[in-house]
């Protein structure tokens, strides 16, 4: 098992929350740190340019 | 004691800046006197007053920067050398709200985080959660409509860096005590739980609570982790997690029916397992007499909540939760004013495992019904937007939610469908779930409620008695709280539980006309 | 080739490129004519901002500029006449970029027009950028217009040449630090940078002997022209970023130019290619009387300055011209914060006070930029769409994505991405 794993279980999650906003405000509410991402569809969505930037980034 | 002078080139710094520089380095242990200049002719003589000389120093020009350290010893010295741009390169005091935008960028900042909850359209939820993967986070995938093939591959890396990675199409979680995604606020305690929908972990770890224990983990796995394709990697993750995890005593599976080699694994692993194991795979056709796998299999979620229970805390609560005389007069009730042609039941599910696990109980009790998510043996709805005879509907389920907000968060579609079982004159009684918790409607009772009443009185109009029967899944520390909520449906007449198992098996009584 | 082999080559040619950056050293040298200096700047030829481009489809605004420098270097009596010469093809075009200079707004540089050469001393090598004023280029011709470039030529230049070589040379790397802590972004804000810059040139000019109405002259110039230092930022930027062109594998940006018709990008490891999609419209402020409705696309080379880290890169710290940017220092802060999303790495040499002292967000990476849709911010003025008209407004403009999606397929091509 991983640390982060054992961190996880032990001390709660510390999350990074990508996609739906309310995931990370019910987080916030209980006092679980978190972080919202700014997160849009990358290369605006466009599967060959995302293909690309898998290979490269 | 030991000094050194170091001349960098070219390299201009506000002098405001300098001076909190040396300030921070010789605040450092071991740091006798640190100053960090421009080499202007004034500052030479400044250093030439703290006894810093050198011909480094007088051939330094007003663009370059001079850095004058005096330490206690060698290491000291050379060490904060080394690291000067530690210093000269430190950002502080950011205003302004960060935004990340990469999961990348945000771990460089914060390399505390343990977890990624990750939501996005499912075209691109394999990509971020490799990416989240990559970066060393056990990942909350919430995210639907993931090709198998790829929850194959994103659980074998997860497995490979021994990380977890829950979902997809995962809805609930609680860690440590937090929930995630729609998960209710339920007490901490000895009681492990790992199961494939979020509904039934809801379910479940609220009748822990509400049976007096509670909760250390409860980990969601996605729909088809005990499929043989992915052959319950998550599961079997979350099953060492749980055994190597302290508060946890004993560990519940809630899943469908595993696929037989995913089965063949897991019976493994729960031979092996150090802790007590109750496993309820929903679905399955018969009651085992013996048990096959190592573990105690139940029927249902009630039931496995209620012996995960007896076996952390020794104390086996009771299931039923209304008196016998209650449940006899509300028969009654039931089939008074009743006219001949009300023969049927009509469940209005939020919850997918809500619906399934009603099939299961009133299957048990000889009553097979329609349904758009069938369990093996019911007849599937040819229509999924018309009910007809007996019919279950999952209103959680792609061809209602596609481009629409669940039941669990929006009422308008169930309410819709109320009303229109309400116009059958067959209809005789009407089952709904009511889902409590983080992320679910605020209010999902009171929502409902003009629905349920103008259904009754329609049903009146006719001369006809509409039964309304209904599980509120919560407790009274989520947001909602369940107490309020149980409170608005029973004030409308309904008939209301506190689990769904004992509510579908209280239609079945009033189907079967038992008592 | 294996994706994490490429990925890895791809950081540390990244790595590479901005440490060439970082390691830049520019010093104003000298100021001389053009057609003395510019390697391959031939007779009848005129330079200009931008990707390359021609009569046919040249903006109103480089056209008019084209004439101004027509008439200046006297190949015209006229404007009719220099239109039709120019209509005839008998003055060739040449991007500035490819002659290691640069120029504002039509950027036009013609033989006889002196220009500031900066050199990289770390590297040796040069960059050219001619004066920095608000008529000729952005396309007014009138002969008030080229009065400003005759006594650019005959006065203000060879007076501070004089004073430069009597100096050795002026570093610019200080000044320029100097002035990002003083509220420059050193694109559309060079005021700073320019009062140092004429403090540093006085006593030199008068050390040198040069004669006092022409020092008067040069002294008026250099202390009333809050824009002069932009021809240095931008000399010091090309200087600072050419010795990182055409490191292999690298996806940072070397150059960005727009000639008023397209805006074009030049990517490290992709070597000389432009990378081009049409110019955008730029979102600014006007002077009275003019509108978005006369205003002409994005123009000029000046945006090696946010290539090299400066301009919209710094927006955060300019807080004299929040007026462009929403009018918040939190909006201006989070130009700077997008920017760092987009870049390799930080300056090591120029900082941001408001940032409690870190880099300037240094070296565009394609890859980021198609990545996240954020791609860069750059302050600009504003040219009239016609010719014939001086500087109308400035404000802010975002490169157009199409240059780095089209850079970032042919870097997938070029190093065998599948």
């Amino acid at each position: 098992m991983n640390d982060r794993l054992k961190d996880l279980l032990q001390k709660g999650p510390v999350a990074i929350n990508i996609g739906v906003l309310d995931f990370a405000e019910s987080l916030k509410n209980q006092d679980s740190e978190v972080i919202h991402l700014n997160w849009t569809p990358p290369a605006g969505g466009d599967p060959e340019l995302i293909a690309l930037l898998d290979q490269l980034l | 004691m030991i000094t050194r002078c170091l001349i960098r080139k070219k390299e201009y710094y506000d002098s405001v800046f300098l001076m909190r520089v040396a300030k921070q380095i010789a605040g450092q242990r071991g740091i006798l006197q640190a100053a960090t200049l421009m080499g202007t002719e004034k500052n030479k003589v400044l250093l030439a007053d703290i006894g810093f000389e050198s011909v480094e120093i007088s051939s330094a020009t007003p663009n370059d920067l001079i850095i004058a350290i005096r330490a206690e010893n060698e290491t000291i010295l050379s060490n904060t050398i080394e690291n000067i741009d530690q210093w000269l390169n430190q950002g502080v005091g950011e205003t302004g709200a960060l935004s990340y935008r990469t999961i990348e960028e945000a771990v460089t900042h914060l390399p505390r985080f343990n977890l990624a909850v990750i939501s996005v359209p499912g075209q691109y939820a394999d990509r971020e959660a490799r990416k989240a993967l990559e970066q060393g986070l056990n990942v909350f995938l919430f995210s639907d409509n993931v090709p198998v093939e790829s929850e194959l591959s994103l659980k074998e890396f997860a497995r490979e860096k021994g990380l977890i990675l829950m979902g997809p199409d995962c809805g609930t979680a609680i860690i440590n005590g937090i929930g995630i995604g729609f998960a209710n606020r339920v007490r901490r305690g000895p009681i492990g739980v790992i199961g494939s929908s979020g509904t039934g972990l809801q379910e479940f770890t609220t009748l822990v609570h509400r049976f007096g224990s509670g909760i250390s983990h409860a980990i969601g796995t996605g729909g088809r982790d005990l499929s043989d394709q992915v052959g319950g990697i998550t599961f079997l993750s979350a099953m060492d997690a749980l055994e190597s995890d302290r508060e946890t005593k004993v560990i519940a599976l809630l899943s469908k029916p595993p696929g037989s080699s995913a089965l063949e694994k897991l019976i493994q692993k729960i031979q092996l397992c150090r802790k007590p194991v109750i496993a309820c795979f929903l679905g399955l056709k018969y009651q085992p007499t013996h048990e096959p796998i190592g573990c105690k299999l139940v029927r249902t979620i009630d039931e496995a909540a209620s012996l995960s229970v007896q076996l952390a805390t020794g104390n086996l609560p009771s299931l039923s939760e209304k008196s016998q005389q209650k449940l006899e007069e509300r028969i009654r009730q039931h089939r008074s004013g009743k006219k001949s042609e009300q023969k049927y039941i009509r469940g209005i599910f939020a919850g997918g495992t809500f619906c399934y696990q009603a099939q299961q109980i009133l299957q048990d009790a000889g009553i097979f019904v329609h349904s758009n998510a069938p369990l093996q043996n019911n007849p599937k709805l040819k229509d999924p937007m018309h009910s007809t005879e007996h019919t279950l509907v999952d209103m959680g389920s792609d061809e209602f939610t596609v481009g629409r907000p669940h039941p669990m968060i929006d009422s308008g579609l169930r309410y819709e469908r109320i009303l229109t079982e309400a116009k059958d004159p067959q209809v005789s009684i009407l089952l709904l779930d009511f889902i409590l918790g983080f992320n679910a409607s605020l209010d999902p009772a009171g929502e409902l409620l003009p629905a349920i009443d103008e259904a009754i009185s329609e049903a009146k109009k006719r001369g006809e008695s509409l039964t309304v029967v209904a599980s509120v899944c919560g407790t009274e520390q989520d947001p909602q709280d369940f107490n309020l909520q149980f409170k608005k449906l029973e004030g409308a007449g309904v008939f209301v539980f506190s689990n769904s198992a004992q509510a579908a098996r209280f239609c079945g009584l009033l189907i079967t006309g038992g008592s | 080739m294996a994706t994490e082999d490429l990925k890895q080559k791809i950081e540390t040619a990244n790595a590479e490129t901005v440490k060439q950056i970082n390691a830049g050293d520019p010093v104003l040298v000298d100021i001389a004519p053009a057609g003395e200096v510019i390697p391959g700047l031939q007779d009848r030829m005129i330079l200009h901002s931008g990707p390359p481009v021609d009569w046919q489809n040249m903006c109103g605004a480089q056209r008019g500029a084209m004439i101004g420098a027509v008439l200046f270097e006297n190949w015209a009596a006229n404007a009719d006449e220099a239109q039709k010469l120019l209509e005839a093809g008998k003055v060739r075009f040449e991007p500035n970029h490819h002659h290691q200079a640069v120029g504002p707004m039509a950027g036009t540089i013609s033989p006889s027009m002196p220009v500031w050469i900066v050199e990289n001393r770390a590297f040796k090598n040069r960059a050219f950028c001619r004066q920095v004023e608000g008529r000729q280029q952005f396309g007014d011709f009138s002969d008030s217009a080229l009065d400003g470039l005759r006594q650019w030529r005959n006065i203000w230049a060879p007076s501070l040449r004089k004073g430069l070589l009597q100096m050795g040379g002026l570093e610019l790397k200080p000044i320029i630090a100097k002035a990002l802590m003083m509220g420059d972004e050193l694109h559309n804000r060079p005021v700073a940078a320019s009062s140092l810059f004429a403090n540093a040139m006085v006593c030199s000019m008068i050390e040198a002997g040069v004669g006092r109405e022409d020092l008067l002259s040069t002294l008026y110039y250099i202390t009333k022209h809050e824009l002069l230092f932009l021809a240095l930022s931008m000399a010091a930027g090309k200087a600072s970023v050419d010795p990182a062109a055409g490191i292999e594998y690298s996806t940072v940006v070397t150059a960005m130019a727009r000639n008023g018709t397209e805006f074009g990008i030049r990517v490290s490891g992709l070597g000389e290619e432009w990378f081009t999609a049409q110019s955008p419209r730029v979102n600014g402020l006007y002077f009275p009387g003019y509108t978005e409705k006369d205003a002409g696309a994005d123009m000029g080379d000046s945006a090696i300055t946010e290539t090299a880290g400066w301009g919209g890169m710094v927006l955060a710290g300019a807080t004299g011209i929040l007026g462009f940017v929403g009018g918040t220092p939190e909006e201006a802060m989070t130009y700077s914060k997008e920017m760092r999303q987009i870049t390799v790495a930080m300056s090591t040499n120029y900082r941001m006070p408001v940032f409690g002292f870190q880099g300037a967000p240094l070296g565009i990476d394609i890859r980021k930029v198609v990545q996240t849709g954020i791609t860069p911010i750059i302050d600009t003025a504003i040219a009239h769409k016609n010719p014939g008209y001086s500087i109308i407004g400035a404000g802010l403009v975002r490169a157009p994505m199409d240059c780095f999606k089209k850079a970032l397929i042919r870097f997938g091509q070029k190093y065998g991405a599948k």
